[in-house]
């Protein structure tokens, strides 16, 4: 372990587990926190807390604001709750526009209005310019929870992968709006997944677990699931829905699409039988009318995420190692 | 038509060759071999190696050492590609990144250019750009001191340690025990250079040479072109790549290198000093000269159980350095190779199945 915190602590891959594995959980150890899913479940209420640094404040497709009330509104939908009441902590950095400020404040109100919630409490803190960088937000959530029982060890051998949209749209958009390199029609996905989660959960299918794959991307989210366990998942790589304009992009900046954030994608595990059901579920909506199946569940590769790449070989997909995009949520 | 990956794999396993091993010099050869899964698609006689194709690869750790010494200078920004700010010096964990998070004002660039802007934007300040890569980059940071020289930007300056694909591969050849029986030629290097830029490999050397593009199709027909050329025993020049590479490669490019680099002698990781081998700023940019306007000094050779030397020289496999995956890993690297997104090691970690 390093004696300082540097920025891939904050990457959302493995030293981001290091430091929450060996500095939080120990010393702050109880059952709810120690199971370490997106949000804690509270007997039928289920309450998460996010961050949001991201650098620009406004990007292509969202800001701050509408990232800030989505991202908790996500981490609540993917325990099977409905998200209900939402706190906000604006952290502001003198000199900031209040017209800036405004704007971000409407995109949380329009957010809160998609996801059907409110914010009901909030705190705002001034720091010295250049103690902060323009406008950090926090949000917590809470939502009863409706779907009980989704769990990465619920797991089979067998199972399908799917994912709701196109990967990597969030992490391409905000990396290209900070190198100013390139004018596309990209946009971050930036949504709230409630309805998206709740549309594959009411089917009835047999969903072991749903994540949205945020910081550290569908590879990380994916080896979150099996590490440790008995199965592994294999992918198929020409199956992997990514824009061209995403590739393109990634190829540029040295990036893989599949370690880029999502703001507004889920990952679902579903008994294979449902696959196909989830996957018409999900295209119902337009927030995952480009679902795919992407992989299956394997006991070939116990703890592994394996690529069947476009030629026929096969690779393994680690964990995000170091911090691949500087602040992107 | 170009011919499929399936035709291609069934044409090289269908040449009848003993075990041959071949050598990439390009740090997206590596990449791509490694993320097409190349190697697990190849017949067990035919062995891909990777050369110092991976600029942050071949340099030195003292170099580092002394670049990290430089990043904690006042009112310094230092500016480099985001490949560098990784690299740990001598010391495991020692990196820009950890400078940075101490203090040190290190920016991420995706071109010499934006070091420029940076330059601009912060007059009270000296901005130095780390200036990493082969021919392929040597033009473009080339263009942004020239373009400074214009602006009369007297806050910019470049550590050059770009460095040239020849004396490194003829360094190579020259070293005992190297077995190694074609290059792979990088295709980017060769967009400058041109195919001219590899004759000496047939000429003086007897050795296959086959300039290469980055698509899994492009890597497998090159390497079909290497094993057909040892079979027939007639090595040559070919140009896999015609779609970028030219036979006398970008002029352009090489007149706009020359006005403002000259070839000076050069440390690289694993091969030692070659001779011509780095592209130092001319006399006349000396102002522009990190190394100068600073007093840069390295430091003698630094000591490190890393083996990243034998690993880019191809007399190692990267799981044969015992500090593979168990102290050295991408999130807490020892050597460059590990934390270059082009790095051997990075590669083979990160994508072979252990």
């Amino acid at each position: 372990m390093d004696d300082i915190i540097t920025l891939d602590y904050g990457s959302g891959g493995k030293k981001t587990a290091r430091l929450i594995e060996n500095s939080i959980v120990p010393a702050l150890s109880n059952p709810a926190l120690n199971a370490l899913t997106d949000g804690a479940i509270l007997g039928d209420l289920v309450f998460s807390t996010d961050s949001f640094v991201v650098d620009p404040i406004f990007f292509p497709g969202g800001d701050i604001g509408e990232l800030a009330v989505c991202g908790t509104v996500n981490d609540v939908s993917v325990c099977g709750a409905v998200p209900q009441y939402l706190s906000c902590s604006f952290i502001i950095e003198e000199g900031l526009p209040l017209a800036d400020l405004e704007r971000v404040i409407a995109s949380m109100k329009s957010a809160c209005e998609k996801a059907g919630v409110q914010i009901v409490t909030g705190d705002t803190k001034v720091v010295e310019r250049g103690r902060g960088d323009k406008l950090y937000i926090n949000t917590a959530g809470i939502g009863k929870l409706k779907y009980p029982g989704l769990s990465p060890a619920k797991i089979r051998e067998g199972d399908a992968v799917l994912v709701s949209g196109t990967v990597g749209d969030h992490g391409t958009a905000v990396m290209l709006a900070r190198s100013g390199m390139m004018q596309t029609e990209l946009k971050s996905d930036c949504a709230p997944l409630n309805r998206l989660c709740a549309a594959i959960l009411d089917t009835g299918a047999a969903v072991r677990v749903l994540r949205d794959p945020t910081r550290g991307g569908v590879a990380t989210t994916l080896n979150e699931f099996v590490e440790g366990t008995v199965l592994g998942i294999e992918l198929t790589e020409g199956a992997i829905p990514v824009r061209p304009a995403v590739k393109a992009a990634c190829g540029m900046l040295g990036l893989e699409p599949l370690y880029c954030a999502n703001e507004g994608k889920l990952l679902a595990v579903v008994a294979p039988e449902d696959a196909e059901s989830v996957l018409a579920a999900m295209r119902s909506l337009p927030e995952g009318e480009n679902a795919a199946q992407i992989g299956v569940v394997t006991a070939a590769a116990p703890g592994k995420v394996l690529m069947k790449t476009a030629l026929g070989g096969r690779r393994v997909l680690q964990k995000l190692a170091g911090a691949q995009l500087p602040r992107i949520c | 038509m170009k011919p499929s990956a399936e035709q291609l794999l069934a044409a090289i396993r269908g040449l009848p060759l003993p075990k041959v091993r071949l050598m990439e010099v390009c740090g997206t050869h590596t990449m791509a071999i490694a993320e097409a899964g190349i190697r697990s698609l190849l017949p067990e006689n035919v062995k891909l190696l990777s050369g110092p194709g991976c600029p942050v690869c071949v340099t030195p750790a003292e170099v580092i050492d002394a670049v990290l010494t430089l990043a904690m200078e006042k009112n310094l920004i230092l500016a480099s590609y985001g490949d560098m700010i990784r690299v740990p010096g001598s010391i495991p964990g020692d990196s820009l990144q950890r400078r940075r998070a101490l203090g040190a004002d290190v920016r991420v660039c995706y071109s010499p250019m934006d070091a420029l802007d940076i330059a601009e934007a912060n007059p009270a300040k000296e901005v130095v750009f780390l200036g990493v890569g082969f021919e392929t980059t040597a033009p473009g940071t080339a263009a942004a001191v020239l373009s400074a020289a214009e602006r009369g930007l007297s806050n910019f300056s470049v550590w050059s340690m770009l460095k040239t694909v020849e004396p490194a591969l003829r360094a190579l050849m020259a070293m005992d025990g190297f077995n190694v029986q074609g290059f792979l030629c990088p295709g980017h290097v060769a967009t400058i250079l041109g195919e001219e830029g590899f004759r000496f490999l047939p000429q003086d050397y007897g050795m296959p040479a086959v300039i290469s593009g980055f698509e899994p199709e492009d890597i497998l027909l090159a390497v079909y072109k290497l094993l057909r050329q040892i079979a027939d025993g007639a090595p040559k020049v070919e140009n896999e790549y015609t779609r970028a590479v030219r036979p006398e490669g970008n002029p352009l490019a090489k007149a706009v290198m020359a006005k403002c680099f000259t070839p000076r002698r050069d440390l690289w990781r694993g091969l030692g000093e070659i001779p011509q081998s780095g592209l130092g700023l001319r006399e006349e940019l000396a102002a522009f000269d990190a190394e100068k306007k600073f007093g840069v000094e390295i430091p003698g050779p630094a000591k490190t159980a890393c083996r990243c030397g034998e690993v880019i020289t191809g007399r190692m496999d990267p799981t044969g350095c015992p500090l593979f995956g168990s102290r050295c890993t991408p999130e807490d690297p020892v050597g460059p190779c590990m934390v270059s997104s082009e790095g051997a090691c990075a590669a083979w970690y990160k994508y072979s199945d252990q």
